[in-house]
């Protein structure tokens, strides 16, 4: 019974604990987060989304880049200068950690490759590849 | 217990007494480690030698059949742990007692095989040793709640005592587990959601998936291995008065 209520008790406890410290265990913002201003200001935090398509650019011929990070409803543009992790690449989810800049652009100091839950040998990507995709979240 | 059958309530009933425990587990564990040893060796071979390279990690995924069993064993020990506990502090059974604190230090070596195979997959992958999201978190604080238990048995002389706080410790804890299992699908993690342990299909290729399941349960084997040696010892330490115990060394002399 005693232990019952401390197990009950321990509980709420860590609910509460958990739901005030629900932002901060917010690994990173999405974009959409970042476009209708819910990402802080002037202060570093970290950005996740995925990597559109096509839009990894390297303007000036150096290490610096700048690609566009989605999480299909809204885009970030994002630049960063520094050696990019083994699985960045166009359609991966990546989590930048920077700031935004006076242009609503995101200068990350670190990036992170994200990976996903799949775990496939590559003649099966290859044969998913070719049929039509059931979810066109690209634009 | 009227829907339990009636062996099963009889196994249970001989199985807390210290000298048949005693008796059958050594019995019993030529039979476990043949099973692990042919368990490991299918699961090792077909991880990292039939199975397929993965399409976007290559080779380097085949940390996994390390890292995955390491992690579920983490978090099913630390349950056998807290029902063993409960069970010792409800019923005052002895050999409840000793399962319980037997589990904690393979439960403990487990988390941190699955904390550091997880640090050197992600060094590669997303390019960092260790990030603070909250399943890298919570099952850091798993590392702690077992080395908690570990410390709290070890600092109280009565070992029935010890085994009373050590339950209460441990179910106390027990919150933690859903919370390391859901922390990918509560917040935003850069740890990647649930591959195998969901509703829906697995997102592993069938080839990748059963020599994964292998390995999970060539590590049950190893646990209940580990587990069983120490409680074995703890028994004999806890019971080196007792007649049997007595009866046995004489027996073997």
């Amino acid at each position: 019974m005693l232990i019952g209520l401390m197990v009950i008790g321990a509980g709420l406890a860590t609910g509460f604990a958990l739901k005030s410290f629900n932002e901060n265990l917010m690994y990173f913002f999405s974009t959409t987060d970042v476009v209708e201003g819910k990402a802080p200001k002037d202060t570093l935090f970290r950005l996740g989304g995925m990597v559109i398509k096509g839009s990894v650019e390297r303007p000036n011929d150096g290490l610096m880049v700048r690609f566009k990070l989605t999480d299909f409803s809204k885009d970030v543009t994002v630049e960063y200068t520094g050696i990019l992790p083994d699985l960045f690449r166009e359609g991966q989810g990546i989590v930048a950690h920077g700031k935004l800049n006076g242009q609503g652009v995101f200068i990350a100091e670190e990036v992170l490759a994200k990976h996903d839950e799949n775990y496939m040998p590559p003649e099966v990507k290859d044969s998913l590849k070719n049929q039509p995709a059931p979810l066109a979240g690209q634009k | 217990m009227f829907l339990i059958p009636d062996p099963v309530v009889r196994f249970f009933h001989r199985m807390a007494s210290p000298p048949h425990f005693y008796a059958f587990t050594q019995r019993l564990m030529p039979w476990l480690v043949v099973i692990f040893l042919l368990l490991t060796a299918a699961g090792l071979y077909g991880g990292l030698y039939l199975a397929p390279a993965d399409y976007q990690q290559g080779d380097s995924y085949r940390i996994i059949y390390i890292h995955v069993p390491s992690a579920w064993m983490s978090l099913f020990i630390y349950v056998v742990m807290a029902v063993a506990g409960a069970i010792g502090l409800v019923w005052r059974i002895k050999l409840a007692e000793i399962v319980a604190i037997s589990s904690a230090p393979v439960g403990a070596s487990f988390t941190f095989i699955a904390l550091v195979t997880g640090s050197l997959w992600g060094k590669p992958m997303w390019g960092t040793w260790w990030v603070w999201d909250a399943r890298l978190t919570s099952e850091l604080i798993l590392l702690f709640l077992y080395l908690g238990v570990i410390g709290l048995y070890g600092a109280i002389d009565d070992k029935r005592t010890a085994s009373r706080a050590v339950a209460i410790l441990a179910l106390v804890g027990v919150v933690n587990i859903p919370i390391i299992h859901y922390s990918v699908e509560w917040w935003n993690t850069l740890h990647q959601g649930p591959t195998v342990t969901k509703m829906d299909k697995p997102s592993i290729h069938v080839t990748m998936l059963i020599p994964l399941l292998l390995m999970a349960l060539s590590f049950k084997f190893y646990y209940l291995i580990a587990m069983l040696q120490r409680a074995r010892t703890e028994l004999l330490l806890r019971e080196r008065n007792a007649q049997w115990v007595k009866a046995m060394i004489l027996e073997s002399k």
